[in-house]
């Protein structure tokens, strides 16, 4: 773990006993007391995750409007439109309309706060300075660890430290004191259950993080389980379900794009690969990220072909997520297929270890989520 | 009882070698929730890759530790997973193995070996 980073939690995941790993150069807890344990808590009770290597950026201008349209030249979102006090989920295109990120962005009154997957936030903050500076100001937030806590019980663990948050809709952000430390919350996450994000001072964030933990109903979670978690909501993972070769529509992501920035809407386009963003949204995609149940036990993962047929042909697509889904009780994935089998209830045939086998076609999520709306 | 590199335990009964994995490996793999055994009657050959494990994290592979004829596997595990996280060194035997050559049994490690070796 020697050139890794560390975050202000990585003594305490030490300290409980966590399998520590190498992801996108930090060192992270993989897991505590087991992935499925941990897995079936989050989704019972509460669940603690340090997500403090992901990206955490302030944009600033003159007031939000000027941020706001700034930062529609680089999403396909409805950046302006955002109310107060909202976050939206976003993405950042590349001139070929292939996607470069995901992230959430959030109008926090006279600056946009938006959080970026930790592998490629280099990459984002580096496109956002060449981008918007010196217009924008862009700052990365270092000094700030980021916890998600997540699960039915979150609401009720949230609101011992403070009642307000039990008024917060999902996507809705606030400043929160929390033991003491002015908190950035949001009532968000990535696991299809109800919860809390929580941007928290460094210097504060192992009381926090301790406070929270000694509640009966949380449990520290690593991020095993936060991927078997995400890939049974039928969330994408970048870099693995998306990445600069697919584009918003085929990823199943076209709901992510509001009608005014596309075709004839009142501010179409304008941001990089519009056209090719809007042309495949328009003429709809030749192939579809779609949810995939393996008839048998096996767990089928990413890179496993995918065939039309029990023998013989070539591959019609591949898995890009695949493992074992806790609460579903059985092996779970998500790919991409031609548009023409990708409808619920094809079957088609992932290739294991020299056999092809059959796989199903589902709709996604494969466990219904659980906001408050 | 004799161990490899690959973290197998082998209990030899006469030719016939009962093989699992250790307690070390099991709590490696973490959750294990697939299991895929050879078929009695196969022959196999050392080194072959016979058994796949896979746990909620990853795919590995079990490899036959000696030339000879697959006699019984334990169904149970195949039903049942995750009792290889719970009784790796008991119940949650792999196979049976008859043995063609026991020759290479003297080169895998006794327990103390394999002790010093998982550190």
């Amino acid at each position: 773990m020697g050139d890794l980073e560390r975050t202000p939690l990585s003594a305490l995941h030490e300290e409980l006993g966590a399998r520590m790993v190498g992801f996108a150069g930090y060192a992270m807890p993989v897991q505590f007391e087991g992935i499925m344990a941990e897995h079936g808590w989050t989704r019972e009770k509460a669940g603690l995750f340090d997500v403090s290597h992901m990206g955490q950026v302030i944009l600033r201008g003159r007031d939000w409007d000027h941020v706001a349209g700034a930062f529609e030249r680089l999403v396909p979102q409805d950046v302006l439109g955002l109310a107060e006090g909202r976050q939206r989920y976003g993405l950042f295109t590349d001139e070929s309309g292939g996607i470069l990120d995901d992230l959430m962005f959030a109008n926090r009154g006279d600056h946009l706060f938006a959080v970026a997957n930790a592998a490629v936030k280099a990459r984002d903050i580096a496109r956002m300075r060449a981008a918007l500076e010196p217009e924008i100001a862009v700052e990365e937030i270092t000094d700030r660890a980021l916890l998600a806590l997540q699960g039915p019980r979150a609401e009720a663990v949230l609101a011992e430290l403070a009642p307000g948050v039990r008024e917060m809709r999902f996507m809705d952000v606030a400043t929160v004191e929390l033991e003491g430390a002015e908190c950035w919350v949001s009532r968000s996450g990535y696991t299809g259950e109800d919860g809390f994000e929580i941007s928290v001072p460094e210097a504060a964030a192992e009381a926090l993080a301790r406070r929270l933990l000694a509640h009966e109903d949380v449990a520290p979670i690593g991020l095993g389980a936060r991927d078997s978690l995400r890939l049974e909501a039928g969330l994408c993972l970048y870099g693995h379900d998306m990445d600069t070769t697919t584009l918003p529509a085929e990823a199943g992501l076209a709901w992510a794009i509001q009608k005014l920035r596309r075709r004839g809407g009142a501010r179409e386009g304008g941001f990089p690969g519009a056209g090719a963003v809007l042309d495949q949204i328009e003429a709809g995609p030749a192939r579809r990220r779609v949810g995939l149940r393996p008839q048998g036990r096996a767990p089928m993962r990413e890179g496993v072909a995918l065939y039309a047929e029990a023998e013989g042909g070539d591959p019609v697509g591949r898995i890009t997520s695949g493992g074992f889904g806790p609460t579903v009780g059985g092996p779970v994935a998500m790919g991409y297929v031609p548009v023409d089998m990708a409808a619920p209830g094809t079957t088609l045939y992932g290739e294991l270890r020299g056999k092809r086998l059959p796989v199903t076609v589902e709709t996604l999520p494969f466990v219904a989520a659980n906001f408050k709306r | 009882m004799k161990y490899t590199e690959e973290h197998e335990w082998l209990d030899a009964d006469g030719d016939v070698i009962t093989v699992g994995i250790t307690v070390h490996a099991a709590e490696q793999l973490g959750d294990v929730v697939f299991v895929e055994l050879p078929e009695v009657g196969q022959t196999v050959s050392k080194d072959d890759e016979i058994v796949v494990i896979e746990s909620v994290k990853a795919a590995s592979d079990i490899m036959a530790p000696l030339d000879g004829e697959i006699v019984e596997i334990n169904d149970a595990i195949v039903d049942d997973p995750a009792k290889v996280n719970d009784d790796p060194e008991g119940e949650a035997w792999f196979f049976k193995i008859k043995a063609s050559d026991l020759a290479p049994m003297d080169d895998y490690m006794d327990e103390a070996t394999y002790k010093a070796f998982i550190g």
